[in-house]
């Protein structure tokens, strides 16, 4: 008997849909008109009249509070052009707004005038592009990644918006230990000093030293897991012995060890917390390393002639970035609270500077008396951090294939 | 498993004695002496110089290493430089007050972290799985040091303040939590049923503080192994058979959920002696956290050493720990 199939006996044709859908154009976009590109000169206005609200209210209240700031410092700003020794600091602080203002404008325009002409993309998505499409998705990312971009600007405008100088000490009989009231915002500690401008200043020390140590610690994880996986054999041996070696002993009581001889200042403690924060990142990307190794691409370029040093910093390590940036990210966070520990024993960032951790280490003295020198500059570490926890997380989402939903 | 346990103690040898040679060279190549104390302009200096020559500091440093390390192979940890005392004898009484503070975060960490853990797991993306997973974000990301600080002030020195305002709220007395040491003032005349609730009251707000971030890790991990277990059809078929909802989260899914928990028992124990350091700082807990901490700032070379071998060690027993556990519990696990 002739096996005929009818129709019915075929399994349905399988819906193929494309694993991830290809975006035309930008959808639900119509092209700017002329009037919306020219009110785009208040940068919001244009969106506002378009109907797009959220990104409208967000570009306007930028704009208007980047020149609100601008207009209510105006006394320094203008300071700044005559002093007779330029101030870096302050002058920082004002180019930074200047870019912010220019930039809010720039991005306007560019959103109306030129995305929406934009005809749709022919070629497929890169890993980075998928991984941002999910990134966008996740809102409690993006909040994280709003609050760190705020505080890295805050850090640069610092001279700008703090209201006193961090090491002005007030009189000692009538402002000190004062209450959080409208002049001072977080009350004042024991020599009368404001304890927001100090929260403000110390923010700076705290984000640089956290971003320092963690570029010097993912460098050389990087580079010492790379070599250990790539080379395998004794090199992997007596890499991975020793990371074994620097991962059993608790990294606080190791810095402490290490902090206590020295002098303790600023340096010490970033290249410290740089070079014992290292082992984490070369056990995550030995591993990648040692499945790269493998894959038809390293072979081809090996087959090429490549040399081992090429294939390792053009081909192996770019493979690995993925999880690497998701544990500097969340590293940052983890830095961030060891410098505080560390600055709150004594041993980190020394007093005249301020610090969050010796801030909360000088409210230890008045808790009963004067609550708020030790809770606010503790509760600007747990925002920081829950900022870069949250980004991490988001990261890790976006980037990890399996965990994406 | 016995001898692959074997394997694991001798291999662990080499690494901690790997460890304390680094430290031993750290700390002697470093400025600063154990005798810089005594230095004050009444001191001549030939007292100091025959201090040093008493404590051996005179000599080469190979000779000082192997010294220290044949005394130490013979179970001798020498003599305390600032504390006057052996080591020997006063090293275990330190041991065990750390010890009880961190076996009392422990058990905090995994009852309060698993149970968490659990509802936000049965109750995938409901409310209170919001909730609970910034709530743990927020613990998580918190520096220890200031939480004790916020414990101290909230639930020792203001509730002070609060019941003396006020003696007749009795309630408050249970929220209220002495801020610093081991023992009350009258602890030797209390009966054995008192000095526990004493030292519990003691012990409290340290554990708290040491434990509240790792129980937020806990509770994430427990989340995510949980949601793994229950979608799989083992936990399909238990429900098709009819069983309460009750008998299938905690009799088939939990137990299968616990087995990565259990590893991050031991592994756990290297982070609470880290956070030791700062919690017993702050509560005045006299343990290996502050020893080690006075030993350096004193160098007191005989006491950081041992106190560095004694982490160390633990550090390398909890990893051995955990492993142990994994394959204990889960069959599936080989050890060769």
């Amino acid at each position: 008997m002739p096996a005929t199939v009818t129709p019915e006996q075929l399994p349905p044709e399988p819906i193929t849909q494309p694993a991830v859908p290809v975006p035309a154009g930008i959808p639900g976009r119509r092209p700017a008109t002329q009037t919306e590109v020219l009110l785009s000169a208040v940068p919001g206005l244009g969106h506002l009249v378009r109907g797009e609200w959220v990104p409208g209210m967000l570009l306007l209240f930028g704009w208007g509070f980047t020149l609100s700031l601008a207009f209510l410092t105006r006394a320094k700003i203008g300071a700044v052009f005559t002093a007779r020794r330029l101030p870096i600091d302050a002058l920082v602080a004002v180019a930074t707004l200047a870019v912010t203002a220019l930039l809010l404008w720039a991005w306007a325009f560019r959103d109306l005038a030129v995305k929406s002409r934009r005809q749709k993309r022919l070629h497929g998505d890169s890993q980075w592009s998928i991984a941002a499409r999910h990134f966008r998705k996740n809102r409690l990312a993006i909040a994280g990644l709003a609050v760190m971009l705020l505080l890295y600007l805050v850090t640069l405008v610092t001279p700008l918006i703090a209201p006193f100088d961090p090491a002005e000490q007030g009189n000692i009989i009538l402002s000190r230990y004062l209450a959080p009231s409208l002049e001072h915002l977080m009350g004042t500690d024991k020599f009368g000093r404001d304890i927001f401008s100090r929260v403000l200043y110390g923010a700076r020390i705290s984000l640089s030293i956290g971003f320092i140590a963690v570029g010097i610690s993912i460098t050389l994880g990087t580079l010492i897991g790379a070599f250990a996986g790539y080379f395998g054999g004794i090199v992997d041996g007596i890499l991975m012995r020793f990371t074994d070696m620097m991962l059993s002993f608790p990294r606080l009581v190791l810095l402490i060890v290490v902090i206590a001889l020295f002098e303790p200042s600023i340096y010490i403690v970033v290249i410290v917390l740089g070079l014992t924060g290292w082992m984490g990142t070369a056990r995550l990307v030995r591993g990648e390393v040692l499945s790269l190794r493998e894959r038809e691409f390293v072979q081809a370029a090996r087959a090429l002639g490549m040399g081992d040093w090429r294939i390792i910093f053009r081909h192996v390590i770019p493979n690995t970035m993925a999880p690497v940036i998701v544990s500097a990210t969340l590293g940052i966070g983890q830095t961030i609270l060891t410098e505080a520990s560390l600055s709150f024993l004594g041993l980190g960032v020394q007093p005249p500077t301020p610090s969050w951790g010796n801030m909360v280490s000088d409210g230890r003295d008045a808790l009963v008396n004067a609550w708020w020198i030790a809770t606010f500059p503790g509760l600007a570490i747990v925002v920081t951090v829950v900022a870069f926890n949250l980004l991490g997380d988001g990261l890790r989402d976006a980037l990890d294939p399996r965990l994406r939903t | 498993m016995i001898g692959y346990l074997i394997r694991r103690v001798l291999g662990a040898i080499p690494l901690l004695l790997g460890i304390l040679t680094i430290i031993f060279f750290i700390i002697h190549v470093a400025p600063g002496d154990p005798t810089a104390r005594f230095m004050n302009p009444n001191v001549s200096p030939r007292v100091i110089e025959q201090m040093r020559h008493n404590l051996g500091l005179d000599q080469p440093l190979h000779i000082q290493y192997v010294k220290w390390l044949w005394s130490f192979i013979r179970g001798d940890f020498g003599y305390s430089f600032g504390l006057q005392q052996p080591i020997g004898q006063i090293l275990p009484g330190i041991l065990w007050n750390t010890l009880q503070l961190t076996l009392v975060a422990l058990v905090m960490i995994f009852v309060v972290g698993m149970l968490v853990g659990i509802v936000q797991a049965v109750r995938q993306y409901s409310l209170a799985d919001n909730v609970l997973s910034f709530v743990a974000l927020f613990f998580y990301s918190m520096p220890s040091f200031w939480f004790a600080l916020m414990l101290i002030l909230l639930f020792s020195l203001k509730a002070n303040q609060l019941l003396a305002m006020h003696p007749s709220w009795g309630w408050l007395g249970w929220f209220q939590f002495p801020a610093s040491g081991m023992t009350s003032v009258g602890y030797e005349y209390l009966g054995f049923g008192g000095k526990v609730a004493d030292r519990f009251k003691h012990i409290f707000l340290p554990a708290v503080a040491l434990g509240i971030g790792n129980a937020a890790g806990v509770a994430r991990y427990m989340r995510g192994s949980m949601l793994e277990v229950i979608h799989q059809d083992f936990i399909r078929t238990a429900r098709a058979k009819g069983l309460s909802e009750r008998a299938v989260i905690f009799k088939h899914a939990l137990r299968n959920a616990l087995i990565p928990i259990i590893t991050l028992l031991g592994l756990y124990l290297p982070f609470l002696l880290s956070g030791a350091v700062l919690v017993e700082t702050i509560f005045g807990w006299p343990g290996m956290g502050r020893a080690i901490v006075d030993a350096i700032l004193q160098r007191d070379y005989p006491m950081v050493m041992a106190t560095s071998f004694v982490i160390a060690a633990m550090v390398v027993l909890g990893n051995l720990l955990s492993d142990v556990l994994y394959a204990v519990v889960d069959p599936r696990i080989r050890t060769e």
